[in-house]
């Protein structure tokens, strides 16, 4: 525990906004959907009571939430907005603009399933309907993590070398709605690890510049290839302030987390918090004898390559476990990006598809157990379908 | 430097050209078609901001002809993000700055805020962000130009669209007249939203566009300025008529100009004796379909809505045309 840090009981979303609190956010723009509504609720509360020094705008679609976002960001404000699910659907044109423009953007996504049928309930679908946005891309697993990520995020997007809008994705309800025990520390050290937002590029008549320019066939695909280069290489500084924040905290994250991956013939691979319940799953099967280990996948955006090989290395067999489908396609999303990381090696282990949890189905370490056992039956070489949707009846 | 300070803008609406601002924000090089009337209005309209003003344009004829990569027109600090958000931009903006002036971030006076966008991204694809924006009260300015179409995909409809023109999607037929709707009416809907300053516009009107747009920027609050701009591309119109045909829409009262301060209406251009419409008409190809009865209908209708707006304005009556009794059209009757 750092020093003077205070460990606090709260609700997740509590967390969250405390978070954007110490951060200093300057601007929020934010419009209501469940289950992202408590963090903008408080923030809403916090700047009413004068807790933060921020304009809060209440604006009338998410559409104009993160619209209202870029203006406040290209003004120059640190810039916070949340959303879910529906909200995130409808932010999706301005989300590859907001990137493209590299404004500093830091959003919650409280994951929750996109309608139809219409469904409050928690999965992945909203964010994998989103990924190709050209935003940094965090999963968290726990409210710890939930205020440290947030937290990060805006050292993460603000950095000189990247510029790049942030994510921190956490699971709708069974994250966001729990209560936690979890440490807040002091303001002095968050100042220290954040300071004031200072932007490169404003919209300041001192120094007028044209943002928003349309392009040419001649220019698009250069500018295109800047953004990938620059998200590819924001992996390293991104690693660089996690440490800072390990050295300063005493917790450290990496983009793929191990758990009880030594000598593990078999792993599980899953992201977002049903990576607490796997891990239950995985300790019993230990205890069984079975060499069983756990990766939970932290950094979606930029995908890190490496330190996934790294991370599988020696396993016979890796289960992927999404939380999104993709209609009428084969691989789930985290399947495909994951078995396209190992494609080209020489040696590389087998891997199946599970889609766990869908529109708030309830996972618990039996399932993971269940699925393990199953995915032990199957030839993987030759597995009996492309993916299983776990669970389902009928 | 611009001669009208702040305050003073309203004394000067006497004709004296060469007291208006020399600097250019618009700059040439721009690439809109011969004559188009909305580059005109863009370039009088920067200069009555001056240089102490940011803008947020939506996706359209003069974001497209001004902002290829890596050249720009515009020497105010600009932002296009998309095509119907341009109010939502321009409230976080202005938010923005308000919030680095508190936090002693941004010293000294904060710039205007403008919102730009076309008819389309004003009165159909931007009105939720528009509402939302002049309801919260955000202290901008924002700017429509109503060039009656879709004209930079290529002539399509909007709700801005007078009755009985042609356009891409509402070609007449047999079975069509043209557009079969009335132009939708994005001054009232501005009141409507208690919006202290609502005007419209012309650039044929040069003095009393400047005038408005300096009334609307020093405005506390949100500010809504609907210019008519002619496009000779859309309607069909030689190029070197685009002033003249700027001047007969305001003649016919087809677009009158008003404003409307706090919520009482003024006329700002008085035309003691109005032209028939056909004389606007005649000189657009959008219109060229049309018959005599349709014409006919077309002018009660500009005839009673402007008596409305008369009435409210509480002007006098000017001359109005005859209308023959002759024929009535079908749609009219
Ligand atoms: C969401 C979305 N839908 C459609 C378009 C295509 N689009 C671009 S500009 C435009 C029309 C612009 O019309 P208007 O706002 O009247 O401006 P003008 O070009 O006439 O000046 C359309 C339909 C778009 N860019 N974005
Ligand atoms: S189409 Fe019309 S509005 Fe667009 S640039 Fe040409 S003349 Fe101007
Ligand atoms: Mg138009």
């Amino acid at each position: 525990m750092a020093e003077h840090a205070k460990r606090l009981g709260m609700e997740v979303s509590i967390a969250v906004s405390h978070a954007v609190q110490m951060a200093r956010a300057e601007a929020i723009a934010a419009y209501p959907i469940t289950p992202q509504t408590h963090i903008v609720e408080h923030l809403s509360s916090l700047v009413a009571n004068g807790d933060l020094e921020a304009e809060f705008i209440n604006v009338e679609s998410e559409h104009s939430a993160l619209s209202a976002c870029v203006g406040t960001s290209a003004a120059g404000a640190r810039t916070f907005t949340a959303t879910s699910s529906q909200g995130l659907a409808l932010m999706h044109e301005i989300l590859f603009i907001a990137s493209a423009l590299r404004l500093p953007i830091v959003m919650a996504v409280a994951n929750r399933a996109l309608s139809g049928p219409l469904s409050i309930w928690n999965d992945h679908s909203d964010i994998m309907a989103a990924r190709d946005i050209g935003w940094i891309q965090v999963f968290v697993e726990n409210g710890q993590e939930a205020f440290d990520h947030t937290v990060m995020a805006f050292k993460m997007a603000e950095n000189s070398q990247v510029l790049i809008p942030t994510m921190v994705n956490m699971d709708g309800f069974i994250l966001t709605h729990v209560v936690e025990a979890l440490e807040i520390p002091e303001q002095a050290l968050i100042d220290r690890f954040l300071p004031p937002y200072v932007p490169r590029h404003q919209l300041d008549p001192k120094r007028p510049m044209t943002m928003g320019a349309f392009a040419m066939p001649e220019i698009y695909l250069e500018v295109k290839m800047k953004h990938q280069v620059t998200l590819m290489n924001s992996y390293d500084r991104i690693l660089a302030i996690w440490e800072e924040w390990g050295r300063l905290t005493g917790r450290h994250y990496q983009p793929v987390e191990r758990f009880r991956t030594e000598g593990a013939k078999i792993l599980l691979l899953t992201m977002g918090c049903l990576g607490e319940v796997a891990a239950v799953a995985v300790e019993e099967l230990r205890e069984q004898g079975l060499p069983v280990g756990l990766l939970s996948l932290r950094l979606w955006r930029p995908f890190p390559f490496a330190a996934l090989r790294e991370a599988v290395n020696g396993a016979e067999l890796v289960i992927v476990c999404d939380r999104a489908l993709s209609l009428g396609g084969g691989a789930p999303p985290v399947l495909a990006e994951v078995r396209s990381a190992f494609y080209s090696l020489a040696s590389r282990p087998a891997m199946l598809g599970y889609i766990i949890g869908l529109g708030g189905r309830d996972v618990s370490p039996e399932d993971f157990k269940e699925i393990v056992a199953r995915a032990q039956k199957e030839n993987p070489e030759a597995p009996s379908q492309e993916f299983f949707l776990y669970g389902v009846r009928g | 430097m611009d001669k009208f300070g702040v305050a003073q803008s309203q004394k000067y609406d006497v004709y004296a050209s060469r007291l208006l601002p020399r600097e250019e924000y618009f700059t040439s090089g721009h690439r809109s078609c011969q004559g188009c009337g909305e580059a005109l209005a863009v370039r009088w309209v920067c200069k009555a901001l001056g240089k102490e003003a940011v803008i947020a344009h939506a996706t359209g004829c003069m974001e497209i002809v001004s902002s290829g990569l890596p050249q720009t027109a515009w020497m105010h600090p600009w932002l296009h993000v998309a095509f119907e958000n341009t109010a939502a931009v321009a409230s976080g903006i202005e938010a923005g700055f308000k919030i680095l002036s508190r936090k002693g971030k941004w010293p000294g006076r904060l710039p205007k805020v403008v919102a730009m966008g076309g008819d389309g991204g004003t009165s159909d694809i931007g009105l939720q962000a528009l509402s939302g924006a002049m309801e919260r009260g955000h202290n901008f300015t924002y700017i429509c130009w109503d060039n009656e179409a879709y004209m930079n995909t290529g002539i399509q409809r909007s709700s801005s669209t007078p009755y009985g023109a042609m356009t891409t999607t509402s070609p007449p037929g047999k079975r069509s007249i043209g557009q079969a709707t009335w132009k939708k009416n994005m001054v009232a809907i501005a009141v409507a939203h208690g919006v202290p300053y609502v005007a419209t516009a012309s650039p044929s009107y040069v003095f009393d566009l400047y005038f408005k747009i300096k009334k609307a920027i020093e405005t506390p609050g949100p500010a809504y300025v609907h210019v008519l701009c002619v496009c000779p591309t859309g309607w069909r119109s030689a190029t070197d008529l685009t002033v003249r045909l700027g001047r007969l829409a305001v003649e016919t009262a087809v677009f009158p100009l008003y404003e409307v301060v706090n919520g009482k209406y003024r006329l700002t251009v008085e035309v003691p004796k109005i032209r028939p419409v056909k004389d606007y008409f005649r000189l657009q190809g959008r219109f060229r379909h049309l018959r005599e009865p349709e014409i006919n209908f077309i002018q009660r209708q500009v005839t009673s809505q402007y008596e409305l707006l008369l009435k409210k304005c509480e002007a006098a009556y000017p001359e109005f045309p005859v209308i023959s009794h002759t024929e009535e059209s079908q749609e009219g009757a």
